[in-house]
């Protein structure tokens, strides 16, 4: 959802004011080595704080971070004990700010304890499976023939089979634990990643200067590794910023459908799917909170990853 | 366009034995086989290999698999767990209720994108376009359980305009002979896709609107709503339309969510029983099926987009 008009970039201009005074000026006009270059931290910059719909996402990303991992050390609650006879209370009553859940916890405290699981969790998935479908997707694009054809097919058919089914299957086999749903949802994660760098990996290697590694002796491996993936980086970042907002999503039905990490670990997911049955009573504390908060990191990371696209220039028609 | 179909149809069918290896290798992953499932953790070792035996799961794996698919081919999916029912009835019971919630969910998401992407694309950069791009945002972001939860905190238990449950009913025909209770879930269902679909429909009309047959078209006279609707929106439209098949997994997710707030008897809500009640049969049955349709789906769109574009047909030969 790119697409900004002159008006905007001017107003954001003031907010980019502060980038600019390190980079190279408003006007784009570089020579030499520096205008070959993929990629310019400056211009990118630039690029990302003209983007409001970034600079928003950004916005959230850090603001949830710390409340999650720097917000309990400041609004420390207990986490641990049950006590009913504080259970469903009100917001702001007897020093809670959001409310007590059906066990008395606290509800602002679980909600950043239950954080630090689902962006844990998201941020590791999706950078694991950002590395495969980096070294997947230029193996295939470089290499070609059958090897392209058998990897494509292999992650043709792994996209065929949604992500929630296998997750869901394999929460009924085993008790999820934060290191195998990371490992799991990485391992469905890759695909698109993986066609992505195909696809630019497929245009870079027909370059002068890769053709120049191969020509020189250098193996088809180096050329990968040194030339086509630092060129693809672009695309790969943009890519693992929405791995990031659909690993948390996917994460969070898991917990919703009851099939996640099992209580008394706190997630989102659960927090809301358990707050269900009080909605009858009106107790809409304990399912808003939870709710906006998955709604609220998704959204934050798939505006960064737009920003991020713009601002590096990436052309991805899969989202 | 003979060898296009030939050569997709041999890609889909190779995809499909991937996907059903994919299915067979998670049974593989199950802590101490399916014995253990069946049997209960406490099983004596010698109940354990009668089983394996009886169920031919002391064969190789790879003569485990070839049974297996060659059952599959036949419709057999295995015996539910604990339904006392084969799986392919359990699904065969479920699925045209599933069909009756996604295909309706589709056709509004399609109809309410589509035209806000027309839309969109006209005023590009303007209010409307800002406006739509951040609804479509947050609409892609909602996740469907929070949704669906929020309309029935809404709609039914604030405002008891709508029921918060499905209706209970075996038949589809009496499903959809009270389409109250579908109003919700299908609306849940079809936010992601409106998204979706706007979105990619204002940058086809967009494309278009820059083509050369627009400007000659202009330039012969043809009015600015009669070239928007003749000639741009059918040609915008076609690349939109094979979407479907990328749309197709996110719906049938979606479907197992919304099946499950909304107890909608399904079969999402039965993949998400089974799920909760460990029966693997009807689990591994219902997730090679849906990778089956994905595949069937997307096979279809292509075709359906290479009959209606010959441009595509030409690409790669």
């Amino acid at each position: 959802m790119s697409g900004h008009e002159p008006r905007i970039e001017a107003v954001a201009a003031g907010a980019a004011g502060a980038g600019l005074a390190a980079g190279t000026g408003p006007v784009d006009h570089r020579g030499g080595m520096a205008a070959e270059r993929p990629f310019s931290l400056a211009r990118t910059r630039r690029t990302f704080m003209q983007n409001r719909l970034a600079v928003v996402g950004s916005g959230i990303v850090v603001f949830l971070i710390l409340f999650c991992f720097v917000g309990p050390l400041v609004y420390r609650t207990d986490q641990v004990s049950v006590s009913l006879s504080t259970a469903h209370l009100g917001p702001f009553t007897s020093g809670h700010v959001l409310g007590t859940d059906q066990v008395g916890r606290d509800v602002l405290g679980r909600l950043m304890v239950g954080g630090q699981t689902s962006l844990e969790v998201g941020v590791a998935a999706a950078a694991l499976a950002t590395l495969l479908g980096t070294l997947v997707g230029a193996v295939a694009g470089f290499f070609g023939g059958v090897v392209d054809s058998v990897l494509m097919r292999i992650v043709d058919g792994f996209m065929a089979v949604p992500g929630l089914f296998v997750v869901l299957l394999l929460g009924s086999m085993f008790t999820p634990t934060k290191g195998l749903l990371i490992l799991v949802i990485a391992a469905l994660s890759w695909l698109i990643t993986a066609r992505l760098v195909r696809g630019d990996t497929l245009s870079l290697r027909t370059r002068e200067y890769v053709e120049a590694v191969r020509l020189s002796g250098g193996s088809g491996w180096r050329a990968v590794w040194r030339h086509i993936i630092p060129n693809a980086i672009g695309t790969i970042v943009v890519s693992g910023t929405f791995q990031v907002a659909d690993a948390i999503l996917l994460l969070a039905s898991l917990d919703f459908l009851g099939l996640g990490i099992p209580p008394p670990a706190a997630s989102w997911g659960q927090m809301l799917s358990s707050g269900i049955e009080y909605v009858y009573d009106g107790y809409l504390w304990l399912v808003i909170p939870p709710g906006v908060a998955i709604m609220l990191v998704v959204l934050g990371f798939n505006f960064l990853g737009d920003g991020l696209r713009d601002a590096l220039d990436v052309r991805l028609r899969e989202r | 366009m003979t060898a296009y179909l030939l050569r997709r149809v041999v890609q889909a069918i190779f995809v499909v034995i991937v996907v059903t290896m994919i299915v067979f290798g998670l049974l593989q992953l199950l802590p101490g086989g399916p014995a253990h499932a069946v049997l209960g953790s406490h099983a004596t070792r010698a109940a354990v290999a009668a089983f394996n035996k009886a169920n031919g799961l002391d064969k190789p794996v790879f003569v485990q698999y070839g049974i297996w698919f060659s059952h599959l081919v036949q419709g057999n999916l295995g015996y539910s767990y604990n339904q006392n029912q084969s799986v392919a009835s359990l699904i065969g019971e479920r699925l045209p209720k599933t069909l009756a919630l996604t295909i309706t969910s589709v056709i509004l998401a399609m109809l309410i994108g589509v035209s806000i992407g027309t839309l969109q694309a006209i005023q590009r950069n303007r209010a409307f376009d800002y406006a739509a791009t951040s609804v479509g945002f947050l609409f892609y972001s909602f996740p469907p359980f929070f949704l669906a939860l929020l309309l029935i905190i809404l709609l039914a238990v604030d405002v008891h305009l709508l029921p918060a449950q499905a209706p209970q009913v075996s038949s589809v025909w009496t499903v959809l002979s009270d389409p109250q209770g579908l109003i919700l879930p299908v609306v849940t269902l079809a936010v992601t896709g409106v998204a979706i679909f706007s979105r990619y429909m204002r940058s086809s009309v967009i494309d278009n609107l820059l083509q050369d047959y627009v400007r000659t078209a202009h330039a012969k006279g043809v009015g600015p709503v009669r070239l928007l609707v003749v000639h741009v929106f059918r040609n915008a439209l076609l690349p939109v339309v094979t979407l479907i098949g990328l749309f197709l997994p996110v719906l049938l997710s979606g479907a197992v969510v919304v099946e499950s707030v909304f107890n909608y008897p399904g079969m999402g809500l039965l993949f998400w029983n089974a799920a909760t009640s460990r029966d693997y049969p009807t689990e591994l049955g219902i997730t090679v099926l849906v990778g089956v349709f994905t595949v069937v789906g997307s096979l279809l769109a292509d075709i359906l987009y290479a009959m209606l574009d010959p441009r595509v047909r030409y690409v790669r030969q």
